[in-house]
């Protein structure tokens, strides 16, 4: 079969998952009793209905975005980063903590928003070292190790929200109190979102796009990723790359966890990764680990997301319905990609 | 069971890899399939076995027509092949290997399956651990595992693809002696291989195969020279290289002991001269791969020195030995060698990024890869998965990835499943090295390899080294005999520092 055969069918079948996807969906829908196309059109409307709407899903798409640059990189050198959650919300935790550091001071608002970012950034690296380390020196699998840091992060955070960054008065589920508004990134005209978010998301998938697709260092990580022991025997130390991408990984997940606190919520809430983390796992799976395919991708997801909000009030459905449309399309696709593979051969 | 292909065809791309071949293989007989690498000969096994789907033909076995389409198919039909590379489960237990794939109670037994296992293996000499774990065995014992497997699952017909690359001479005699008796109980035994003393001293029948077509088929008394040229078309004669040897001295092994479990070798003496090659023979699993790896940084010693050009590196990492322009090309290709799943271009850019630029120039290494393909005559292009090039072109490209300028190059059966051809110009390139004053230490199963390539040789016995041999004032009978364990009365007593502890 010659390789522009291929390239359709691979394309036949990738759409054939989504239509997969959307059947078993509307399968889902009429088995509850409510009305498919009803759903759809509300999910859409519910996306693009205004351009505050728009605006909601940049507001989604740019932790998105970070998370699933960052997951690139890990799972490029074969590693599974389940820990970003919690990478995220200690990034959070630390671009918090400068902050309210800073807060009474007399120094420059501007040079205390970058702080936080970079203690975001700091502390979303340490967490994922730490992952790192457990799996390089402990033997503890990266699953594992980051499932349990996760855990501990989570806790954590809902401490220092009851406890010592308690608002007065009242510990509240609603998070600390809120910065005053010198600590807040510039949002784009009236609406919620930052285009200081927007740009360094941008810049994230260029940095990323190049590392895994023009660099030496992205060839070594992949090497690492497809096969440890020759890669060690051809001269790569294994241990040093799979830091290194939880480092750059952390990195990426502590800086979504600064933005969402300085761009999106402007203090710490309980739930301040918002899911993001496995949102973006979905997203890198979906994408077979292809930076350029981040952008739009996330973009979709990021849209269905805001599409589902407004389905219990209107449908009285559970929002969560973009989840399953999201979890299925993931099956459906990867599904489609292991029929591809047999049909074109096993050869 | 009678076996007949007619007419099999089977393309990659643009490779016809079986091209019309019709072969009647009657049961009871053990049917060898000769040729050179690529010649054919696993593809049509892949497609009796269901791992191949042949774009046309069939296959009838009994006389009737059959529809294999998968390996469970073929099972059903009694078909069992056994890969060059084992398809068993390394970190499971040898029992579990075997009982895996059996139709059985829910709730299993192992004292009873081990019992039986026991019996089972008698039969055959074969002398496996049951709870070993899988991942310790040689590949010769994983061969006899998985044979065992395959005859308790009732196979029939079996299937043997080059069963005696990395394997010692004792492991082959066992296997041979089985697949006789396995022959004689009507069972059909296909013998695939390209050496020519193992189809010549087993088969009833032998067809040759020769770029994807049947060149004839040989009864005995068989001609080997009549052999090989209908494998390659022409007659090929052997060399014995000159030695190379200088004065100088790259690698020293002082009072060396290293240890992995179940073996334990003690104190190891050896002076590595510059350009000089020294061959490692033995049962394979006497303690030559674990002395390889010592020597390399892979397995740190208990006791004693490696120095390699008067630096003493005994405990240092393999990338500083590395860095010591120490070389080391493992035998399992795919798993250590070579990465799977990316380019050969990506290779030559991972190993070639000497002066740590960042960014990659993808045409200066494609052209970089497009030279050593063409100097090493790779079949294959620089955008070529390696997975997908055959095991001699795999090793071609792991010999291409090496410096130019190394101390020492240690090698783990460089010639393992290579054809003649490609064996021989293995060693040319490796001989070249050794004119620059390379050393070279490597293991072979293959006894004529070493004495033809070596300058001395160290014989292995279940953890006991010999002193080094002069190859020159070595045969083959010696050598045989060493490695058997006889003889070693004499080695022990000439070499004064040496005192093996039992």
């Amino acid at each position: 079969m010659n390789p522009a055969n291929k390239r359709t069918l691979s394309i036949v079948f990738q759409l054939g998952g989504l239509v997969l996807a959307i059947l078993f969906v509307t399968l889902i829908l009429l088995l509850t009793g409510a009305n498919p196309l009803d759903v759809f059109k509300n999910l859409i409307v519910g996306a693009f209905g205004s351009t505050n709407r728009v605006a909601s899903i940049l507001v989604v798409w740019v932790p998105l975005t970070l998370v699933t640059c960052g997951l690139l990189v890990t799972f490029t050198t074969g590693l599974w980063n389940i820990g970003i959650e919690g990478q995220i919300t200690i990034g959070a935790i630390f671009s918090t903590g400068i902050i309210r550091i800073f807060m009474d001071t007399s120094v420059s608002p501007i040079l205390v928003i970058i702080l936080s970012v970079i203690a975001g950034i700091a502390g979303g690296a340490i967490w994922a070292v730490l992952v790192g380390l457990l799996k390089t020196y402990g033997g503890v699998n990266e699953i594992f190790g980051g499932l349990g840091l996760n855990f501990i992060a989570t806790a954590l955070n809902i401490g220092l929200i009851f406890g010592a960054w308690s608002r007065e008065g009242v510990a509240s589920m609603s998070g600390t109190q809120p910065f005053p508004e010198v600590y807040w990134l510039p949002n784009f005209r009236s609406y919620n979102f930052s285009w200081v978010s927007i740009a360094i998301s941008v810049i994230g998938i260029v940095i990323i796009f190049l590392l895994l697709t023009g660099t030496h260092f992205g060839l070594r990580l992949k090497a690492v990723g497809k096969g440890m022991k020759s890669a060690h025997r051809l001269g790569i130390p294994p241990k040093k790359h799979m830091l290194l991408a939880f480092l750059i990984c952390g990195c990426f997940a502590g800086l979504t966890g600064a933005l969402q606190v300085v761009g999106v919520y402007h203090r710490l809430i309980p739930s301040i990764s918002s899911g993001y983390g496995f949102l973006g796992l979905m997203v890198a799976m979906l994408i077979s680990y292809k930076a350029i395919w981040i952008a739009p991708i996330a973009f979709f997801f990021a849209a269905l997301n805001i599409g589902g909000i407004q389905l219990p009030i209107v449908l009285q459905l559970d929002s969560t319905l973009s989840g399953v449309l999201q979890g299925s399309l993931v099956l459906f696709i990867l599904l489609m990609q292991g029929v591809k593979q047999r049909v074109l051969g096993k050869s | 069971m009678d076996i007949e292909f007619s007419e099999i065809n089977k393309s990659f791309g643009q490779v016809h890899a079986n091209a019309d071949i019709s072969l009647k293989i009657p049961g009871g007989e053990i049917f060898g399939i000769l040729g050179e690498n690529g010649a054919g000969k696993s593809t049509l096994m892949k497609v009796l076995s269901g791992y191949i789907n042949p774009d046309s033909g069939e296959i009838s076995l009994g006389g009737e027509v059959s529809h294999i389409s998968s390996p469970a198919d073929a099972i059903g039909y009694g078909i069992g092949m056994l890969h060059q590379d084992p398809l068993d489960f390394p970190p499971m237990q040898v029992i579990e290997n075997f009982v895996l794939g059996q139709k059985g109670r829910m709730i299993l037994t192992y004292k009873e399956r081990i019992k039986e296992f026991q019996t089972f293996q008698n039969k055959f000499g074969f002398s496996l651990d049951p709870r070993a774990y899988v991942e310790s065995l040689t590949v010769g014992e994983r061969q006899q595992l998985e044979i065992l497997r395959l005859l308790w699952l009732g196979v029939r017909v079996l299937i043997l693809d080059e069963p005696t690359t990395g394997i010692s001479a004792q492991q082959k005699d066992k296997l041979f002696r089985a697949l006789q008796l396995l022959a004689g109980e009507g069972k059909t035994i296909i013998f695939v291989s390209h050496k020519l003393e193992d189809v010549e001293s087993l088969c009833d029948e032998v067809v040759v195969l020769r770029k994807g077509r049947k060149v004839g088929k040989v009864s005995p008394p068989y001609k080997t020279d009549q052999l090989i040229e209908m494998m390659f078309g022409k007659q090929i004669t052997l060399l014995t290289p000159e030695p190379a040897v200088k004065e100088r001295v790259t690698l020293e092994l002082k009072d060396l002991v290293v240890e992995k479990y179940p073996l334990r070798i003690e104190d190891v003496n050896l002076q590595l001269k510059a350009g000089e090659v020294v061959g490692l023979s033995g049962m394979e699993g006497s303690g030559q791969d674990i002395l390889l790896r010592a020597c390399v940084g892979l397995l740190r010693p208990v006791a004693g020195q490696v120095i390699i050009n008067g630096k003493d590196l005994s405990h240092k990492t393999y990338l500083e030995f590395m860095q010591n322009k120490v070389s080391y090309l493992p035998a399992s290709r795919m798993e250590e060698g070579l990465v799977p799943g990316i380019s050969i271009a990506e290779h030559f850019t991972l190993t070639g990024n000497t002066d740590r630029k960042l960014f990659i120039d993808k045409e200066q290494f494609r052209q970089k890869t497009q030279e050593k393909i063409d100097e090493y005559h790779v079949i294959g292009r620089p955008e070529t998965p390696v997975e997908s090039l055959s095991g001699g072109n795999q090793q071609r490209v792991a010999l291409s990835l090496l410096k130019e300028s190394l101390n020492i190059l240690l090698l783990e059966h460089p010639t393992r499943g290579l054809d003649i051809e490609s064996a021989i110009y293995m060693w040319e390139k490796l001989k070249e090295r050794c004119k620059k004053e390379t050393s070279i230490i490597f293991i072979s199963a293959d006894l004529e390899e070493i004495l033809r390539y070596s300058d001395r040789v160290l014989v292995f016995f279940s953890g006991y080294v010999s002193k080094p041999l002069d190859s020159r004032h070595t045969s083959l009978e010696q050598l045989g005999q060493l490695i058997g364990g006889k003889g070693w009365e004499d080695e022990l007593v000439a070499k004064e520092s040496y005192e093996p502890s039992k």
